[in-house]
C-alpha cells in the first residue's frame, strides 16, 4: 500500500507532530525525529510492501500480556499490515523510537491522531518503549541488539517458505555496541540471508550523550563489510540517495544502509542541548516557552498552546 | 539394567524427520549433544548457528514467528546464562515455540562451575509461558522429543546423553507424576539422575524395615502441587527432595512452597547443592561430594525417623561408575 503524499511531507508531518506532542508533554524523544524522518518516513511511504492495517485507527487499550489464557493477544503488526506471504515486515529495533514511528503511522494514514494522545498514558498500547502490542510494533525490542537477530530468523524462515515478502530491521547506531548485533550480521551473512535488511540511523548519539565520548566504535561501514553485509552510505536526509541506497544489489548477503543523519535536523535549535539529546526535558519554564517558539518557527507551523503544567 | 546408548539421537532423528517444522539448531556442540548423525544425513533441517547464543535465540524467535518449531541444542547453562535477555524478550514473552534442549544438567559435566547448570530449574521456572521438563532415563529421553514440541509455547528440557539407564516401560506424559513407591514412612521425591539414586537407597531401606514413598518428576512446570501434598499427607515422618540442582529455587523449593501454602505441617529436607558452586568432577564423586547420593538419601532419612538403619556404603548396591572419557559418552566435554 503506497501512499499518495509526497515522501518529504510525511518526514515533514513526523517532526511537527513530535515536537507538539513533546511541547505539551514537557518532554519527548525529539532529536530522534530529527534524525530518524525521512528514514521512517521512506520506509513506511515507498520502500517496503505494505498491505493496509488490520487495526483499528484508534489503538486499543491495553489488552494484557501473552499468556496461554489470553486467547484474544494481537501484536501491534497489524498496523504494518496483514502477516502473509507477500507483504514485508517491519522491526523498529530501538523500541524509544517508538513515539517517532507512531508519528508516522498517522502521516501514513495507519493510525488516528487521537492514537498520540494516549502515548505513555496508564492503561494504553501506545506505550513510551514500543512494546509488542504497541502500534506498528511486530516483536519486543527494548533491549537494544536483538532485533536484527530475529529479523535474520524470520528472514530465513521466510526463505524456506518461498515467501516473497522480505524483513526489514530498522536499527540504531548505539546498537554497534552490543555484540549480539555482529553475530547476528555474521550469521545472516554464513547463511545467505539475502532477504533481510536494515536502515540503520547513524545519528551518533546515545543515551549517555555523544558515542565517541560513550564508546568509540570505529568504521560502522567496514566492520559490517568484514562480517559479511553489504552496506550502502548514504545522507539519511537525501531521499533520493536513501533509494538508491535501497537498490543496492545483496545476492546472497544482508543488506545495511547507514544513513547518516544530523541529530538536529529541521530543529536546529537543539543543539543548544547537544551532546545531551536522547530525551529532552526542559529545565524551565522559560526554556520550553524558547524552544517552543523557535522551533515551531523551524516548523513552519504555530507555537503550541501550552497549559498549565 | 538396560544401558541404553546415545538415546536422543535416534528419537530425534525419528521425529524430526516426521515433521518439517521442526529445525536442529546447534551452537558449536553438535557431536555433543548427539545430533552430528542428524546433521550429516539431513543438512537441510540442520542450522549451524556458531559460538553466538545470544543471536541463536533471538534467531528461534524469529523462526518461531516463520511458522517453523526450532529445537536448539548446547548444554543446559549455554541456554540461558548469557542469552537471558534473548530468552525473555525473543522467545518466553511472545510464547514461541521453541524448544530448549540443555544437555549435562547439574553434575553430570566435569566441566565444573561453566558447564554445569545448577540453578537452571531455578531460573527457568520463575519464566512465565516457560514449560519445564526433565528426563530421568532413556525412555524418558527417547519420549521428551515429542512431550516437548506438543507444547503450545517454549519449552526447557534437561537431556541426558551418553549411556542411559532405562528404568521406565511407559513414555513420559506431561504433568504426570510417576509413583513408584507407595511407602508410609517418608516421602521422597527425586527428577533425573537422582531417581536412579533413590531407587538404589530404597532397595536398603526396604530390608531396612523404611516404608519409602517415592515420586519422580518429569514436569518441573507446571508444578503438581495437588499430587505432591496428597503423598506427602500420607506418610508419617516427612518429606524428601533430592534434586541435581541447587536447594533453593529447585525442586525442594516448590515443594516447601506447596506444604506451606497449603498449611500441610511436615518436616522437609532438601538434599541437592546448598547455596554452593560444584567442581569439576566425576558424577558419582560429585554427587558423594555434594550430598546428593543413595548414601545421603539414607542418611536423611535416618535423621527424619530418628533411627539409625545400619545402613552402609556396602550395603548399598554398586555405584554405576563411569569414567570420564569412556567409550560411551560423546566426548570428553
Amino acid at each position: 500500500m503506497q501512499n499518495s503524499r509526497p515522501t518529504e511531507d510525511v518526514a515533514l508531518g513526523i517532526r511537527r507532530r513530535v515536537f507538539e506532542h513533546s511541547m505539551r508533554n514537557n518532554g519527548g524523544y525529539l532529536s530522534q525525529a530529527c534524525s530518524a524522518a525521512e528514514q521512517l518516513a521512506f520506509l513506511y511511504n515507498e520502500a517496503l510492501n505494505l498491505g493496509p492495517s488490520t487495526m483499528p485507527m484508534v489503538p486499543p487499550p491495553f489488552g494484557g500480556v501473552p499468556s496461554a489464557a489470553n486467547t484474544g493477544y494481537r501484536t501491534g503488526a497489524g498496523y504494518n499490515g496483514p502477516f502473509d506471504a507477500v507483504h514485508d515486515r517491519l522491526f523498529i529495533a530501538p523500541a524509544h523510537y517508538a513515539l517517532v514511528a507512531y508519528a508516522c503511522l498517522i502521516e501514513v494514514g495507519r493510525m488516528a491522531p487521537e492514537g498520540l494522545e494516549m502515548f505513555n498514558q496508564d492503561g494504553s498500547s501506545v506505550e513510551m518503549i514500543g512494546a509488542e502490542h504497541s502500534p506498528g510494533m511486530e516483536v519486543h525490542n527494548g533491549t537494544l541488539g536483538i532485533g536484527l537477530s530475529t529479523g535474520a530468523g524470520l528472514a530465513w524462515g521466510r526463505k524456506r517458505r518461498g515467501e516473497s515478502g522480505e524483513v526489514c530491521v530498522f536499527m540504531s547506531d548505539g546498537e554497534v555496541q552490543e555484540g549480539q548485533t555482529w553475530e547476528a550480521v555474521q550469521a545472516a551473512a554464513h547463511h545467505g540471508i539475502d532477504n533481510l535488511w536494515a536502515v540503520m540511523d547513524v545519528n551518533r548519539q546515545q543515551c549517555d550523550g555523544a558515542m565517541d565520548s560513550v564508546m568509540t566504535v570505529g568504521d560502522i561501514a567496514t566492520k559490517l563489510r568484514n562480517f559479511g553485509a553489504v552496506v550502502a552510505e548514504v545522507d539519511a536526509h537525501d531521499l533520493s540517495a536513501l533509494r538508491q541506497a535501497k537498490a543496492t544489489p545483496h545476492d546472497g548477503q544482508p543488506l545495511i544502509v547507514l544513513a547518516h543523519s544530523s541529530p538536529t535536523r529541521g530543529m536546529e535549535f537543539l543543539m543548544r542541548r547537544f551532546p545531551r539529546l536522547h530525551y529532552v526535558r526542559f529545565k524551565s519554564e522559560a526554556e520550553r516557552a524558547e524552544m517552543n517558539i523557535a522551533i515551531a518557527a523551524e516548523l513552519g507551523v504555530e507555537p503550541v498552546t501550552l497549559g498549565g503544567h | 539394567m538396560e544401558m541404553v546408548n546415545r538415546p536422543y539421537a535416534k528419537a530425534f532423528e525419528d521425529y524430526a524427520v516426521q515433521h518439517p517444522e521442526v529445525l536442529c539448531l546447534s551452537a558449536d556442540l553438535t557431536s555433543s549433544c548427539e545430533i552430528d548423525g542428524f546433521r550429516d544425513r539431513h543438512p537441510d533441517q540442520f542450522l549451524s548457528l556458531g559460538m553466538a547464543e545470544q543471536n541463536m535465540l533471538s534467531f528461534a524467535g524469529g523462526l518461531g514467528l516463520a511458522g517453523f518449531r526450532p529445537f536448539l541444542h548446547s548444554f543446559g547453562v549455554f541456554l540461558y546464562r548469557r542469552p537471558y535477555d534473548q530468552l525473555m524478550a525473543s522467545i518466553a514473552y511472545p510464547r514461541r515455540p521453541v524448544r530448549l534442549m540443555g544437555f549435562l544438567p547439574g553434575v553430570t559435566t566435569p566441566g565444573g562451575m561453566t558447564h554445569q547448570a545448577i540453578e537452571d530449574i531455578s531460573v527457568m521456572r520463575t519464566i512465565p509461558n516457560m514449560t519445564v521438563l526433565e528426563a530421568g532415563d532413556a525412555t524418558e529421553v527417547e519420549s521428551i522429543v515429542a512431550a516437548a514440541d506438543s507444547i503450545d509455547g517454549p519449552v526447557y528440557c534437561r537431556i541426558l546423553r551418553g549411556s542411559v539407564p532405562r528404568l521406565f516401560d511407559t513414555p513420559l506424559e506431561i504433568g504426570r507424576i510417576r509413583v513408584l513407591a507407595s511407602g508410609t514412612d517418608v516421602l521422597v521425591v527425586t527428577a533425573g539422575i537422582t531417581t536412579e539414586e533413590a531407587i538404589r537407597a530404597r532397595g536398603a531401606l526396604d530390608r531396612a524395615g523404611v516404608s519409602v514413598r517415592h515420586l519422580h518428576l518429569n514436569t518441573l512446570k507446571p508444578f503438581d502441587a495437588a499430587t505432591i501434598l496428597g503423598h506427602a499427607a500420607a506418610v508419617r515422618h516427612g518429606v524428601i527432595t533430592l534434586e541435581n540442582h541447587l536447594v533453593n529455587g529447585g525442586i525442594g523449593s516448590m515443594v516447601a512452597e506447596a506444604l506451606a501454602e497449603a498449611g500441610l505441617p511436615r518436616r522437609l529436607i532438601r538434599l541437592g547443592l546448598q547455596d554452593t558452586y560444584a567442581h569439576g568432577g566425576s558424577r558419582p564423586y560429585l554427587m558423594r561430594y555434594y550430598g546428593m547420593d543413595a548414601l545421603s538419601l539414607v542418611r536423611a532419612v535416618e535423621r527424619l525417623t530418628g533411627e539409625a538403619t545400619g545402613i552402609d556404603e556396602g550395603a548399598l548396591e554398586a555405584v554405576r561408575v563411569e569414567a570420564v572419557h569412556s567409550a560411551v559418552k560423546a566426548e570428553a566435554l
